[in-house]
């Protein structure tokens, strides 16, 4: 019966079939384009494009919980913040050398290194922390919460509160902490020199293939069927409890993968800009990291990847141009996604695709 | 016909904030009965089922199920022992297809770790498709749950509370927005169930309560009122004093 059909397709079922595989090629296309960035990008722009690319990784995170498990973090900014100060303190011990205490703690009087820096001295703990740290953390909170069955609003303004807190225990504790300045000075990444353009461009691709990963891997996991349990603790929490179901343990699997991927994504950003401080890891950015998703579109991995980035890039030229107008700007884009685009761009993109 | 005693309501109290739901409520179901459970809105029969599901904790009283007291099991404790329940309004998962949705509810392994898998695994297709069969819609399975009629739509999620291997099968107004000859179906349904299953069975529509030829108990304002068969309480005047005072 179908075969019948296929042999005469109308003229706007093969335009529609074009636009749907020029849509499947898209992903590729956008990697081939990063790839190539290097040969093409001033050493200072390819170190800003990674960095937005690490704020992408964050973003399909929030995909992942906001989107996909209706989980409204305003909080990454705290697990993004993990994975940084875990990089940078390793980073920063490596500066010091053997046995020497970082510049910042010698300036405030400090004679000894906290006990909890110790581990990070070595590279392999500080990876392996990068990634398990915000992972276990997510876990232990988000457990603690949604076991008490919290969610939406009062789960949202908890999250907030944590990255409140967070931010301000990092100002407070200057000597261990770097304090409002924050950690910053990596001359070296694992022995490499950072001057050194291949060494940023190697980081750079490492970057790109983290987020290829990460989309992948986000990909395979939405089409399984975790990922359809999840939509339905979304959708219809009561439904699968009475089914047998214990949403909990799939909304904080979620949530632990969404912290791990802000944790990596701060990493990557702390590598690619010099520094990490609490002003990149508080309430605001935290808003931020959520706008990122809404625009790019919540439903969509490659949408938030890409809206992370291109705002990004749109906030760095408005805010060398006019620093207090960023905020209102992206306050007034959020807005107009909201009410006019309530799927982001990407749901645009797919109206489009499908017309 | 009917077996041993499955199923003990023994006084329950259902108590929300000092309005009684559900007031020392008793009720008894044998292994393999059907029963219908009716009563005026607001009478208390939703509320029923939450307390033997476990979705609201009763102020006194105890449910046993096969002997074994369920109050204060945690809800897929409950699902376990064999209990299941279909809601009122119908909860399906919209994005996914028929089939999915009978495959979540037929997993033996519910536990998260086990969910890292596309499709349906090639022993439980079997009884998925037998479940699909019962209901009425093995030529519907692969539409998304969403897109289906909204009597279809009931019988998908009666069909998952079946694909569950519940013993006791609790129905809250399987029939609600279906017409005459969908609601035929839906009793011809319930009926072939008595051969494997307990089931309590919510409604208001009195000629689909008819042809379920089942024993009746009805509720009123929280408490049991009568019980007997659809003729005797049809014809009881307080059950109809009961239902003139609320429809006036
Ligand atoms: N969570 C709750 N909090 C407060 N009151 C409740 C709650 N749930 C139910 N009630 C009240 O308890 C009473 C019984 O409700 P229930 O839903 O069990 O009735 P029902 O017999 O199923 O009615 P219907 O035929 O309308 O479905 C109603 O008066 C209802 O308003
Ligand atoms: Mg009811």
């Amino acid at each position: 019966m179908s075969d019948a059909v296929t042999s005469q397709v109308p003229a706007a079922d093969g335009d529609r079939a074009w636009r749907r595989r020029a849509m499947a090629l898209l992903p590729w296309l956008l990697l081939a384009l990063g790839a190539a960035a290097p040969f093409y990008l001033s050493g200072y722009n390819l170190s800003l494009l990674g960095r937005f690319m690490a704020f992408g990784i964050l973003a399909m995170g929030i995909v992942l919980i906001w989107g996909h498990g209706g989980i409204l973090s305003l909080g990454q900014g705290v697990f993004f913040g993990i994975g940084a100060y875990a990089m940078a303190m390793h980073m920063k011990l490596a500066a010091a050398g053997d046995g020497q205490l970082p510049d910042f703690m010698m300036w405030s009087g400090r004679e000894a290194l906290p006990w909890w820096w110790e581990p990070f001295a070595s590279p392999v703990f500080a990876i392996l922390a990068v990634f398990l740290l915000p992972a276990l953390l997510a876990a232990l909170f988000s457990w603690l919460v949604f076991y008490r069955r919290v969610s939406g609003v009062y789960f949202a303004l908890i999250t907030q509160a944590l990255a409140l807190a967070f931010a301000t225990l990092l100002i407070s504790r200057q000597d261990v902490t770097g304090g409002f300045n924050g950690l910053t000075n990596f001359p070296s990444l694992f022995g490499l020199s950072l001057a050194d353009q291949t060494v940023r461009d190697g980081l750079y691709w490492t970057t790109l293939a983290l987020a290829a990963l990460g989309y992948a891997g986000l990909r395979w996991l939405l089409a399984t069927r975790f990922g359809n349990l999840l939509r339905a603790a979304r959708d219809a929490e009561n439904r699968i409890r009475f089914l047998g179901y214990n949403p909990v343990p799939f909304k904080v699997v979620a949530f632990a993968i969404a912290g791990m991927l802000a944790g990596v994504g701060g990493a990557l950003f702390t590598m690619h800009a010099g520094n990490i401080s609490p002003a990149l890891v508080g309430v605001v950015p935290s808003i931020e990291m959520v706008i990122w998703a809404a625009v790019g579109g919540r439903y969509s991995l490659a949408g938030a990847l890409v809206a992370a980035v291109a705002l990004n890039i749109l906030r760095d030229s408005v805010s060398s141009a006019f620093p207090e107008l960023w905020l209102y700007l992206i306050g007034l884009v959020f807005i107009l996604t909201v009410t006019l685009l309530p799927n982001g761009v990407a749901g645009l993109a797919r109206r489009v695709s499908r017309r | 016909m009917s077996g041993p005693l499955l199923l003990a309501v023994d006084g329950i109290t259902v108590d929300f904030d000092g309005f009684k739901a559900l007031d020392t409520f008793s009720m008894t179901l044998d292994k393999g009965e059907t029963r219908v459970v009716i009563g005026p809105n607001g009478a208390g029969k939703s509320t029923l089922c939450d307390a033997i599901i476990g979705r609201v904790r009763p102020a006194a009283g105890r449910v046993l199920f096969r002997g074994e007291d369920l109050t204060g099991l945690s809800e897929q404790a409950i699902v376990e022992r064999g209990i299941c329940r279909k809601f009122q309004a119908p909860g399906i998962l919209a994005g996914i297809t028929a089939r999915e949705n009978v495959a979540l509810a037929a997993r033996r392994d519910r536990s998260w770790w086990q969910a890292f898998g596309k499709g349906i695994p090639a022993e439980e297709q079997a009884s998925v498709d037998a479940v699909l069969e019962r209901v009425g819609l093995a030529d519907r399975a692969e539409v998304k749950a969403g897109e289906l009629a909204h009597g279809e739509k009931q019988w998908l999620e009666i069909g998952m509370v079946l694909a569950t291997g519940a013993e006791l099968v609790l129905l809250d107004e399987p029939t609600a927005g279906m017409g005459p000859a969908e609601t035929s179906r839906t009793a011809e349904l319930i009926r072939d169930l008595g051969d494997t299953r307990s089931v309590i069975v919510i409604d208001h529509d009195m000629s689909f309560v008819e042809q379920l030829a089942a024993p009746v108990t009805v509720m009123h304002q929280g408490r049991f009122l009568k019980q007997g068969s659809v003729e005797a309480v049809r014809a009881d005047p307080e059950v109809i004093s009961v239902y003139l005072g609320h429809s006036a």
